[in-house]
């Protein structure tokens, strides 16, 4: 056979490559069936279809506001940097015309002024941090929360830019040093990784409302939009209620009852 | 192809590659070898004739001496556990993260909360003397503990 | 070829190592960053990206400049960039590396950075524009090798270099498009989200890419036997002339857009960067340096007399550079963060080991650069005898 060794070298070489592939794939494929079996989810576990939150600003006052976040940030080992350029929240309070910028007007009604408005992240239903994400660290689950994977988040700091509301924080530290008292109901985070509320997916997994919504005596309502007997859905059914910048089309799931 | 490969020898040879006898640079190209050979072997003479023994675990915490003999059972057979916890535990993280799959069905199918540092260290809470053991010997340094807390009582207890 | 970077004289090796000098004081320091956090940046919860970020943005530009020399000749057939092509992709080689550098230093978990690929996420435009970037890399160092060496042995390149040539020269205004698409979707940000996001970014890169490619080959000419050519600094200089005018045009389109709609949410941010607000101002006076230098840059440029004097050409092609630089380096990404979403404002200036990280990848990207035009001169040279 006349062949020369240029030739063979590239035969070679695209032999080896396509046995490589094949090879691996065969493996995947023949391997033993996986665990689906063995992983089970709580039978106490809350589900819902689109899961939201509505605040209730009349029943919410500064005292019951510090209760949620504290509750929030106890149970979650959410550190106390104290450098407002490196903290980080999860919830906390900012005045109406910071947690509506664009909406403020000259002579706003006297509830609104001076009034604290608890914010988080709203878990919207489109939400523009999903999509700029490059490694599915933050996805959409089906129930609509927006769900962070700490163990493959990169640092990059795309879904901070991306979300028009500010909610998320980054590590820039090892906060561990920084947490007063630590609870073991949730892991820490380490540096170089983002992190922000995650309507306590934990709490809902074994039939527990979230923590805040605990803490609020009934400033926060929390439930199924998907529902229409939810108390959320009663609630916007009869009264009008304001979200954080709307026009921008994320679909914020964080109503604001005024 | 045996042609081609003689054809190739024929070509070397007559160019005198196998008849070369300089060594250019001899003496630097031999110390080179020498010092690369040694090197090389170093690990090898310096541990001679001591023998590493190998990590031995320790599973005898307050949590596991308070079961009774026959429950001292893991959520699967020592020997699954020793090769496979590293596989288990990442099954385990993406069940819980991206799935919201909270429960492990054991090999006894006993029912386990996935949790690392609620399941796993409850009773393995000697992290130093189990975990760090074998790490320490094989020279990895696994960063589950950095977020995961290792001994849940303790900071629950507000300490650390 | 690569033995041509193994010899020099004692310029040449000066180079090298005050190189890798500041290579190392940026290796130790960013080994203190991995070991710390990202706290030694002047970042915060407010400035999520800084002035690692920056850098890569306008280094994405230079590196897609490398196509204003790659499209005339090779699908105009202007004979004339035949000499210096190779300069511009290695250009974009040594700019590309240092794109990379500057993510990874960004991150907040490097040793993650695989997740990317492990993980294609085809909705992010990050995931994109790593594709788009590892591929130029690819590409212009492909390209640039196989060209010069086909020079060197006097013979016409391999025929695959050319479909790969031809892919280079879309794919180039692509990296950058794909840059400027991280910023111009994001619906929070108004400094950012406007349609001429890519094109200003186009046309800032297109005046600095040719502007530097025209120093280096004066400073080409002056240091070694290999002349780039006279009418190849001409039609450079007249790239650079157009683009820096179109640059500051595309500015002053945004100006009046943002100041005629009075809108809020827009106006905040070009407030803060030209006027200050509330008694921020930290880039004021450097905005304003840019943008009338820029104007002034493309002014005289356009003056035939001006810019067939290559030592005003020399000055103004600092100008255009330097003016982009602060315009990309330093405006855009502030800007786009400042007000914060509450209509806040957290101020932002890099720290001392920031800005020594960041000067520790310029002077990998530079180093790249010297060993790869000490070869392409060196055979160029070598050819001319």
């Amino acid at each position: 056979m006349d062949i020369n060794r240029r030739e063979f070298l590239k035969i070679a070489g695209a032999s080896t490559a396509i046995g490589l592939l094949g090879g691996w794939k065969a493996v995947e494929l023949l391997a033993p069936g996986d665990v689906e079996a063995k992983y089970l989810q709580n039978p106490k576990v809350l589900t819902a279809k689109r899961w939201a939150m509505v605040v209730d600003m009349k029943k919410m006052n500064q005292e019951t506001a510090k209760n949620c976040i504290e509750a929030c940030h106890r149970i979650h080992n959410v550190p106390d940097i104290g450098d407002s350029k490196r903290e980080i929240k999860w919830i906390w309070l900012e005045p109406f015309e910071n947690a509506f910028p664009g909406q403020h007007q000259e002579h706003l009604a006297e509830q609104l002024t001076g009034q604290s408005f608890i914010v988080m992240c709203n878990h919207c239903d489109n939400p523009p941090c999903v999509r700029v994400c490059p490694t599915k660290a933050t996805w959409k689950r089906e129930d609509g929360i927006i769900m962070m994977d700490q163990h493959r988040c990169i640092g990059c700091r795309f879904c901070m830019a991306a979300c028009p509301f500010g909610s998320r924080s980054f590590n820039w530290m090892d906060p561990r040093p920084f947490i007063k008292k630590r609870s073991p109901d949730y892991p820490t985070r380490e540096k170089g990784v983002v992190e922000k509320c995650n309507f306590c997916a934990e709490r809902l997994a074994k039939g527990q409302m979230p923590a805040c919504v605990e803490a609020s005596n009934g400033a926060l309502i929390f439930g199924d939009m998907g529902d229409p007997g939810s108390e959320p859905r009663k609630i916007l059914h009869t009264h009008y209620t304001l979200t954080r910048k709307t026009h921008l089309g994320t679909n914020p799931q964080v109503y604001y009852l005024v | 192809m045996a042609d081609d490969t003689k054809k190739v020898i024929n070509s070397l040879k007559e160019t005198g590659f196998f008849k070369q006898k300089r060594l250019y640079d001899r003496g630097k190209v031999i110390i080179g070898i020498i010092i690369f050979l040694a090197l090389l072997s170093f690990p090898l003479f310096y541990n001679m004739g001591k023998a590493a023994k190998a990590p031995e675990p320790e599973i005898n915490t307050p949590a596991i001496q308070r079961l009774p003999e026959t429950e001292r059972v893991c959520v699967e057979p020592k020997s699954y556990m020793k090769d496979n916890h590293m596989k288990l535990l990442n099954e385990w993280r993406d069940q819980v993260v991206r799935e919201g799959k909270r429960d492990y069905v054991g090999f006894n199918n006993k029912k386990y909360t996935i949790s690392l540092q609620n399941t796993c260290m409850e009773c393995h809470s000697n992290y130093d003397n189990f975990c760090n053991k074998c790490h320490t010997y094989s020279g990895i340094t696994p960063y589950c503990w950095t977020c995961h807390l290792n001994k849940p009582e303790e900071w629950a207890a507000g300490k650390q | 070829m690569f033995e041509k970077a193994l010899v020099g004289d004692r310029k040449y090796w000066g180079l090298i190592i005050a190189l890798l000098a500041i290579v190392g004081i940026g290796f130790i320091i960013y080994l203190w960053q991995l070991k710390v956090g990202l706290k030694i940046t002047g970042m915060s919860r407010d400035v999520s990206w800084g002035f690692y970020i920056a850098q890569f943005t306008y280094l994405v530009g230079i590196a897609a400049s490398a196509v204003m020399v790659v499209l005339p000749y090779y699908l105009h057939d202007y004979k004339a960039f035949g000499r210096i092509t190779v300069l511009g992709e290695f250009l974009a080689v040594a700019a590309v590396t240092m794109c990379g550098l500057f993510i990874i230093v960004d991150l907040g978990k490097p040793m993650r950075l695989a997740n990317i690929a492990l993980h294609p996420t085809l909705n992010s435009v990050m995931f994109w524009d790593m594709i788009v970037l590892n591929m130029y890399l690819l590409l212009n160092i492909t390209i640039g090798w196989a060209v010069l060496e086909a020079e060197r042995n006097e013979a016409p390149p391999p025929k695959w270099v050319k479909p790969l040539i031809y892919l280079s020269i879309p794919w180039a205004p692509c990296i950058h498009i794909v840059t400027a698409f991280l910023y111009s979707g994001i619906p929070g940000r108004g400094f950012w989200l406007t349609a001429i996001m890519a094109p200003r970014f186009l046309s800032s890169a297109f005046a600095s890419g040719p502007a530097l490619l025209i120093l280096l080959a004066l400073l080409i000419r002056k240091f070694s036997k290999f002349d780039p050519g006279r009418e190849q600094i001409q039609t450079l200089a007249k790239i650079v002339t157009y683009c820096i005018i179109i640059n500051v045009l595309f500015f002053l389109f945004e100006v009046f857009t943002v100041f005629y709609s009075q809108i809020p949410e827009h106006m905040h941010h070009f407030e803060y960067l030209f006027f200050g607000i509330e008694g921020y101002g930290k880039l004021v006076p450097w905005m304003w340096i840019s943008f009338i230098g820029m104007t002034i840059a493309g002014i005289s440029l356009a003056i035939p007399r001006i810019r067939r004097n290559e030592t005003t050409l020399a000055i103004g092609c600092a100008l255009v550079i330097v003016t982009t630089w602060i315009d990309k380096g330093l405006g855009l990404i502030t800007g786009g963060f400042v007000p914060n979403p509450f209509d806040r404002i957290t101020e932002y200036w890099p720290t001392v080991p920031e800005t020594l990280i960041a000067l520790g990848v310029w002077a990998v990207g530079f180093l790249i650069l010297s060993i790869l035009y000490k070869i392409a001169v060196s055979v160029k040279e070598e050819i001319m005898t």
